[in-house]
């Protein structure tokens, strides 16, 4: 198999650069291995070698996080491995930051995998993100002869694409990822199993923990509805017909504005229902029962605001990804400030 | 009262003759007799009939409905009672004969976005019971001009129509496998297993509107409260789908004839565990109605003196408010549940995979992550149009790919997340 070339970042201490007093030096290459990093061939039974290890103070790296991405990937670019490895950092806050943000930072922008092992509560394990396996580590160096092996074949498996296995047993932390495996039981048998248990009062594992959900503060009151731009939106697809932007039915990819500039209502056949979440029919007959058109140009005749919205943001609210809805329900919101809104009918399915 | 029996005949070939009937574990299907007696529903225009075996390089799309060919030997005419004028309205008493291995499966134009795929091979064939099934398929076309309401009215009644016919070539053959299902009247369910932990499984069923309804009985879901059911007629053709919500986790009627929550309840009843029935709860989409169930299921349960609930959602989003909610009323009466779902959570994983949550709802079992992105190789034959799959629940513009493979989510194959348990797949925290 081929030798896997690595870059190895490492801080003052283990750089043997020196001790607290020596925290604040800038970053330094050397060619080849510093320090533990000579035990890495041996450890990794030949595979890994390191090409250039990268010394920096832990206040320097800290204090100046950009500065030190910069000179880091410019120093990996240059080496071109086949693998990053940062720390391990164990407990150390500073080291932890930096190994987390560089690995993260070495997978993003130069497409190589990255390694680093910490203690679960160092701030490097959520700087990382979720693409850097971070192996789990104690809060002091002595763990090292433990982990620096689970480290290294996990980054050869990384480096070769190999499966990855389940975080006890490749000894990673938690990435905040849900994958999908093949479980040796069917559902309905392992919902008895579990029902058992928990009658009996024996311990049992939930496989879905109950999800937390961000809390969002609800908008200031319009103080003025007279001077006020309104516009409508909603998540219920209701879209121009044939669907122009293909807003999926379902898990939506995007979200769109549509111009309802000069229009009175919306009429039946020049709007239509994207959402694969709800009975089509009557909105197909009646758009403006989802997007409530005819109803808000009666307001702004009535004077109830100063001017409807030109545009109306629309997308499929349909067992989309949170995470996919809390970004449209930001950029819809961005973009209707900037078109001088003040107020929002936000309809939902 | 005496047991109900399942007597399954395996069925390990499908061919098209010129008379229905099973010779050596083969079906032959007389395809135009069926054809013709399907076409008598005025809104059909014409129906073809095709097979589709395990490991052929068959694509079937779009997908309505599964269902399960059968038909009742005794204690009933109907394979599903209610659903047609026939005044039989009782399931789950004496014998009925099962097509095991074989299965309907009904296409033709798209009605709504809520219909699926099924692979025949390759990689969308490991996530599907139905790949593994020898599968009559229906493509049916509805006349010109026809509601959306009525066309899958008719594509739901003539699936369930094929199955009965095909079913009564069952009626004479020699049966492989019978399964008895008790049939116990409440004191004695309670007098016979005094040790053990009482369970009710409530199964949610949801009735939403179009290709989000079920029906019980022949009787749309939306005006029923809980229905209570023994557990053989929970199997035996009471429930119906109106093939509801996303296809990886809509119940088709296949689900709800094999449903595995009833099937591994009954092996641990009488051992660890007393059975004592199910209850059948609509789901429906307004807070008053989420309430109105929960609290009438939580009635019912609390009076048959449950100690612990297996509760199995429909769908996905708004059905889990109903989840959390009855997770919530039955745990803090002390009633200790289990609640079985899928999740959404996002192509990369990362997102919460529910739309409402409890901290009640510490026991949780998962099917899987209908967002998995996943390439399905191309098939040398479609059955239906394969040009849906770019409009179907799942699939996404540009899913179907010039070279005939398919880049779309789990969501948009039958059955693959289904949340009854069927399948073994699940999702974990990595």
């Amino acid at each position: 198999m081929k030798t896997i070339r690595a870059v190895h970042y490492i801080n003052q201490f283990f750089g043997q650069v020196g001790g607290e007093d020596m925290a604040n030096v800038p970053p330094k290459v050397v060619e080849g291995p510093v320090g533990f990093g000579a035990t890495i061939p041996a450890l990794s039974g030949g595979r890994i070698e390191i090409a250039r290890t990268v010394v920096c103070g832990d206040n320097y790296a800290a204090e100046n996080l950009e500065e030190l991405q910069k000179t880091v990937l410019e120093w990996v670019r240059e080496a071109a491995p086949d693998l990053f490895i940062a720390g391990p950092a164990f407990g150390a806050g500073r080291y932890g930051t930096a190994c987390g943000v560089l690995c993260g930072a070495v997978q993003t922008k130069l497409g190589i995998p990255a390694i680093t092992g910490m203690h679960p509560v160092n701030p490097g394990y959520e700087l990382a993100g979720r693409d850097v396996y971070v192996i789990r580590a104690k809060d002091s160096a002595q763990d090292l002869r433990r982990v620096l092996p689970l480290m290294l074949a996990l980054g050869q498996k990384l480096v070769d694409g190999a499966p990855v296995g389940r975080p006890e047993e490749e000894g990673y932390l938690l990435r905040g990822v849900r994958v999908n495996v093949r479980a040796p039981k069917r559902g309905s048998a392992r919902a008895v199993e579990m029902l058992l248990k928990k009658m009996a009062g024996e311990s049992f594992e939930t496989e879905l923990p109950m999800p937390t959900y961000d809390r969002v503060a609800p908008a200031r009151q319009v103080l003025d509805m007279a001077s006020a731009v309104i516009a409508i939106g909603t998540e219920g697809g209701i879209v121009p017909r044939g669907n122009p932007d293909r807003i999926e039915a379902h898990n939506a990819s995007k979200w769109c504005r549509y111009s309802i500039e000069g229009l009175e209502r919306l009429q039946k056949g020049d709007f239509e229902v994207a959402h694969g979440g709800y009975d089509p029919v009557a909105a197909n007959e009646d758009p403006n029962r989802v997007l409530p058109l005819d109803g808000a140009r009666m307001l702004e005749k009535e004077k109830a605001f100063a001017k409807l919205n030109d545009w109306y943001p629309v997308t499929v609210g349909n067992v989309t990804a949170v995470r996919s809805a809390e970004r449209y329900g930001r950029e819809m919101g961005e973009a209707l400030i900037a078109a001088g809104v003040e107020g929002v009918i936000l309809t939902s399915t | 009262m005496e047991d109900f029996i399942l007597r399954r005949i395996r069925i390990s070939q499908v061919e098209l003759g010129s008379k229905t009937e099973i010779k050596d574990g083969c079906l032959f299907v007389d395809a135009e007799g069926l054809s013709r007696v399907l076409c008598e529903d005025k809104q059909i225009r014409r129906v073809d009939i095709r097979l589709a075996r395990p490991g052929e390089s068959v694509r079937i799309v779009p997908v309505k409905d599964v269902i399960e060919p059968r038909a009742k030997v005794s204690g009933g005419r109907e394979t599903f009672p209610g659903v047609f004028s026939d005044p039989d309205v009782s399931a789950g008493e004496g014998i009925t004969v099962v097509l095991d291995g074989v299965c309907v499966v009904t296409t033709g134009k798209m009605v709504n976005f809520q219909e699926g795929l099924v692979d025949m091979s390759g990689l969308g064939a490991e996530f599907s019971t139905f790949s593994r099934k020898y599968n009559v398929v229906l493509v049916i076309e509805p006349v010109e001009g026809l509601g959306k309401h009525e066309h899958e009215r008719a594509v739901r009644l003539a699936g369930l129509k094929a199955a009965s016919i095909l079913g009564e070539a069952g009626r004479e053959v020699r049966w492989d496998e019978e399964t008895r299902i008790p049939r116990r009247t409440l004191p004695d369910l309670l007098e016979s297993h005094t040790g053990l932990p009482r369970v009710v499984y409530v199964c949610q069923v949801i009735a939403e509107g179009l290709l989000h309804d079920s029906y019980i009985y022949g009787l749309n879901a939306q005006g029923c409260l809980p229905v209570w059911m023994l557990p053989g007629e929970v199997m035996d053709g009471s429930l119906v789908s109106g093939n509801c919500a996303a296809p990886c986790h809509k119940h088709s009627t296949y689900h709800h004839q094999n449903n595995p929550i009833v099937e591994d309840l009954l092996k641990e009843h009488g051992k660890t565990l007393n059975f004592l029935g199910v209850l059948v709860t609509p789901v429906k989409t307004a807070l008053v109605e989420k309430v109105r169930m929960c609290t009438q299921a939580l009635k019912m349960v609390r009076l048959m003196g449950a100690h612990g609930v297996i509760l199995s959602e429909d769908g996905g989003g708004n059905p889990e408010n109903d989840l959390m909610l009855l997770d919530r009323l039955l745990e803090k009466e002390g009633i200790r549940t289990v609640l079985v779902t899928d999740e959404y959570a996002g192509s990369d994983g990362a997102s919460p995979g529910l739309a409402d949550s409890t901290p009640e709802a510490d026991a949780v079992v998962t099917n899987g992550n209908g967002n998995q992105r996943v390439i399905l190789p191309p098939m040398a034959t479609t059955i239906g149009y394969p040009e849906c799959i770019d409009r179907i629940t799942g699939g996404h513009a540009g899913s179907l790919r010039p070279d005939g493979s398919v880049d779309m989510e789990i969501a948009g194959i039958m059955g693959s997340t289904n949340e009854l348990g069927l399948e073994n797949l699940m999702t974990v925290a990595m």
